[in-house]
């Protein structure tokens, strides 16, 4: 191993057409290929220009800004990945600000791509290990946006201990860039390491997130997020191809998905959505565009989403699978943060999304059940034990009678408090 | 002073090599801390007579040549300046500028601080009329030093070393030139008024006793007297009025912004939730921190700690900014004891409020004195740009050797009770932990706590701290685990830079000894 990298080699297409492929485009598609950024106010990204050329080899032209440091290392694994791509004859010009190799490997991939170059071919970063497979009924308090064309965001993400790390290859990704971005995204979640973080991938919306699932569902992310969701049939063909890709790579852990509604029809099937496919974990509700399609104003208090964000929990409940609440935009406002994630959880959610960092302490501390309610819920478990031991069918608490299913939200409360650290 | 001569080196007790003599001045290498104690008396500056300085205390002259003429400026001769407009400074360049035009050559700048806005003295360099900076050169003057293009050899000082390099004589100011916010004819000066004020002088109070000769520079002369006198007028020799002494813009910001990145917000609770959890944030304790961004953060996520917990401090130290004020005014510190102002607030609070007061590198910093404040501060926060596994830290070059930052008081911080580094693992793709620092500012032994936003490492002599935080819910790691880590994020371990075997400047400890070399760029 050198630099601490290896690259692994993985075909997108069946082996037999190959040679073939690469063939046709070198004939009909040689062109410059570009891809990444770089200037003064670009951190950790690098922008690779690849012009293929008849003859000469390869010519590397590196400028970095952590040349006397990683210089040797950035034109090494360059080689490397550009043979691997099977480019022979090219001038390969870098501009890089510090980008880290996993970017690196995937901007060259994207140019050499968009040259027309290596197609069939993909380069990946070493896997790291992957962490224990996400059940399905895991706590989601909170999932951190990160763009997918941001490789800066990428690499501490995980710190700041939310439940779960969304690589965003949809809305925040440019149409321009959604190629090189999944490139990005695979190979963070190969190089990259999420901690405790539920890994997890929004993809575009259908049919482009299909292509989407080519380059991420190999590299087992937990969860997807479908946007957009307005039919069981667009969960279906996500789900279908998921199956298809996790068979054809040996893929066996689970992949959870999580639809997002987002519009007026979205809401009104939220149920047939959340039964859509066994592998639904949690539904999701998307408020901009969700207000958007109604032509209404989003507001800090949601007034206007009542409605749709209460059918959201309705269906999920009676689907069995989690209802987890949209984003609150306004970075700068924690006490609305707290107002809104207090009533989400008042309202039945488990969890929302967070646009920034700052925003996943006061989730989480806001959807933590309170030392009123815990110590209510273990009163309720132990007069159910102390039923149990009697052998009573009826178990009460003082005067009160406790229902079963009384009982069970104790026992989730509880489970929920010890998971938070809350309760030993 | 001649082109750069070769010199010898020796290993110092840090084992650095370093230059036994600096501009022809003998010099005494780095012996380990607190084991230099030289004996003897201060320097003093000449005997004056009030008979040689008018009744009516007027000393004004018509401009900035003239009184450098009266002083006598000549070939070799050192002139000082004062960093307290920061950026937005006219007078250092003014009067370097002013020197030129008298025909002077060979002078040896001796400012409190250097700033990218006085790049043009990178000109009088090359035309000769500056030999050789000595204080932190910041930004092109930097670059231009570790290029080898500066005739002299360049002395990096901290705050309080450049006062004990004045007081001890290591370093005869012929001429300060001291810009002023507000003076009086007699030369009476002050910080805090003014159309550029800028808050404190005591960066400038060494030079205006010391000195040979002292001309104060204003852009607003106010009548006899000029209170708070910061620079009695006692000591000043012209009064020099201008139209402009800087950009406002410049010498202070609107208000200084608390950083918005979540890895540097994360590197800031960490700091406070230390302070907290260790015991130290406790009634009548006392911090300094800077005005950097991730200092700022700290100072908010403390303010909050200290409210929820009602604990009060007796003093922190500055550059004070809106926040420490802030403090101030809500009762959560008795005073600010403070060396220089950063923004708006800060200037406002130090006029007006008699409880933050203004300090001096005498008073805060001064190794050889009797005692100074920064050994009675219980926590200190300072940056690096590196650190390495033994603690020790660099904060004037670059991890390629480049000389880009200023010491400022950070030597002489690190005699508090608790000094912490608050540094991103990486910075770009450059780790900030490293086998050993390119530049050694602070020795290890001094440095007790390194802060990333990847763990919290406690430097193993200070077992004390260790006890303190057991059972605290900090991720404290070992300093080495946190660097391996970050090497195999950055893609394995970074190249050594190439450098030369020329010295280019050197960087002093705080009793005048010689710490380390900075090394001209290969």
């Amino acid at each position: 191993m050198r630099g601490g990298w290896r690259w692994h080699l993985s075909s997108l297409i069946p082996g037999s057409m190959i040679e073939e492929t690469l063939m046709t485009f070198a004939i009909e598609t040689q062109h410059a290929g570009e891809a990444g950024h770089c200037g003064p106010e670009i951190r950790s990204d690098v922008h690779v220009r690849i012009e293929p050329r008849e003859r000469g080899g390869i010519d590397i032209e590196l400028e970095s800004r952590v040349k006397p440091y990683y210089g040797e290392a950035i034109r090494r694994q360059s080689e490397e990945v550009i043979e691997a791509l099977g480019v022979q004859h090219a001038h390969v010009a870098i501009r890089d600000e510090g980008a880290l190799p996993f970017v690196i490997a995937a901007r060259i991939e994207a140019a050499a791509r968009r040259a027309g170059l290596g197609q069939g071919t993909r380069v990946l970063p070493d896997q790291l290990s992957l962490p224990e497979p996400s059940p399905r009924d895991r706590m989601r308090r909170s999932r951190l946006y990160v763009p997918g064309s941001e490789p800066k965001y990428f690499i501490n993400a995980a710190l700041h201990g939310a439940d779960g790390v969304i690589l965003d290859l949809e809305d925040s990704v440019h149409a321009s860039e959604k190629d090189a971005a999944r490139l990005l995204v695979r190979n963070a979640l190969r190089g990259v390491d999420f901690l405790q973080c539920e890994r997890m991938v929004r993809i575009n919306q259908l049919p482009l997130g299909l292509e989407d699932l080519e380059e991420i569902v190999p590299e087992s992310p937990d969860l997807i997020l479908i946007p957009k969701v307005e039919s069981p049939r667009q969960i279906i063909d996500a789900s279908q191809k998921i199956a298809e890709i996790k068979a054809n790579y040996g893929v066996e852990r689970p992949i959870w998905l999580m639809p997002i509604l987002e519009s007026a029809l979205g809401i009104e099937k939220a149920y047939e959505l959340a039964t859509a496919s066994p592998e639904i974990a949690a539904l999701t509700i998307g408020l901009e565009d969700y207000t958007a399609d109604l032509g209404i104003v989003k507001t800090a208090t949601g007034a206007e989403s009542l409605f749709a964000r209460q059918r959201v929990v309705n269906a999920t409940h009676a689907a069995g699978v989690q209802a987890i609440d949209s984003v609150f935009g306004d970075v700068g406002d924690m006490d609305g943060l707290r107002a809104w994630a207090l009533n989400s959880r008042a309202m039945g959610f488990e969890g929302m999304g967070c646009v920034h960092p700052t925003q996943i302490a006061v989730i989480h501390q806001a959807f933590a059940p309170t030392p009123a309610e815990i110590e209510k819920a273990q009163r309720i478990v132990a007069a159910f034990h102390e039923a149990q031991q009697k052998g009573l069918g009826v178990v009460s608490l003082g005067s009160k009678m406790i229902d079963a299913p009384v009982v069970q939200r104790a026992l989730k409360l509880m489970a929920r408090a010890q998971a938070m650290g809350l309760l030993a | 002073m001649a082109v750069l001569e070769k010199t010898e080196l020796v290993l110092n007790a840090a084992g650095r090599k370093v230059p036994e003599v600096v501009n022809g001045r003998a010099q005494v290498p780095y012996k380990g801390v607190g084991k230099y104690h030289p004996r003897g008396s201060k320097a003093a500056p000449p005997i004056r007579s009030a008979a040689d300085y008018p009744e009516s205390g007027d000393k004004r002259v018509a401009d900035l040549e003239t009184a450098l003429r009266r002083c006598g400026l000549r070939d070799g001769m050192v002139i000082s300046s004062h960093h307290h407009l920061r950026d937005g400074d006219r007078v250092a360049l003014m009067a370097l500028e002013a020197a030129s035009r008298i025909g002077v050559k060979n002078l040896t700048w001796f400012p409190s601080a250097s700033f990218p806005s006085q790049r043009g003295a990178i000109e009088l360099m090359a035309s000769g009329v500056i030999d050789h900076i000595e204080g932190s050169m910041n930004g092109p003057l930097g670059d231009y030093c570790t290029q080898g293009k500066m005739r002299g050899m360049g002395v990096l000082r901290s705050h309080g070393g450049r006062w004990q390099a004045i007081q001890d004589g290591e370093v005869h100011i012929d001429v300060a030139v001291i810009a002023a916010p507000a003076a009086d004819s007699f030369g009476n000066c002050d910080g805090s008024h003014g159309k550029s004020a800028c808050g404190s002088l005591g960066f400038a109070l060494a030079d205006s006793i010391y000195a040979d000769q002292v001309i104060a520079v204003t852009d607003s002369l106010v009548p006899f007297p000029c209170v708070p006198w910061q620079i009695q007028g006692n000591n000043v020799d012209y009064v020099v009025e201008v139209d402009s002494i800087g950009d406002p813009a410049k010498i202070v910001s609107g208000t200084t912004q608390i950083t918005r990145s979540p890895d540097r917000l994360r590197i800031a609770e960490f700091v406070a939730r230390f302070l907290r959890d260790a015991g130290i944030m406790r009634n009548g304790f006392s911090f300094q921190a800077g005005a950097g961004g991730i200092a700022l953060a700290f100072v908010s996520y403390l303010k909050q700690m200290m409210k929820e917990t009602g604990v009060k401090a007796r003093f922190v130290r500055g550059g004070s900014t809106k926040y420490l004020v802030e403090l101030l005014e809500e009762g959560l510190t008795d005073y600010i004891l403070d060396g220089q102002t950063f923004d708006l607030d800060g200037v406002r609070s130090m006029a007006d409020n008699p409880r933050h007061v203004a300090t001096s590198p005498f008073t805060s910093y001064n190794y050889h004195g009797k005692g100074n404040f920064a050994s009675l501060v219980d926590a200190v926060v300072l940056g690096a740009t590196e650190v390495d596994v033994n603690f020790n830290a660099n904060v004037v070059t670059h991890s390629d050797g480049r000389l880009l930052h200023g010491i400022g008081g950070w030597q002489n911080c690190l005699a508090a009770g608790c000094t912490i580094l608050a540094v991103p693992s990486f910075r770009d793709r450059i780790p900030v932990i490293v086998d050993q620092v390119t530049t050694l500012c602070g020795p290890g032994e001094l440095i007790d706590v390194v802060v990333t936003e990847r763990g919290i490492a406690i430097n193993p002599l200070r077992p004390d701290l260790m006890d303190a935080v057991r059972g605290s819910k900090l991720p404290i790691r070992p300093l080495q685990e946190i660097k391996q880590e970050v090497e195999r994020i950055c893609g394995g371990r970074p190249q050594r830079p190439k450098l030369g075997d020329r010295p280019v400047a050197i960087v002093k400890w705080i009793d005048g000894t010689v710490l380390d070399s900075v090394w001209q760029i290969a």
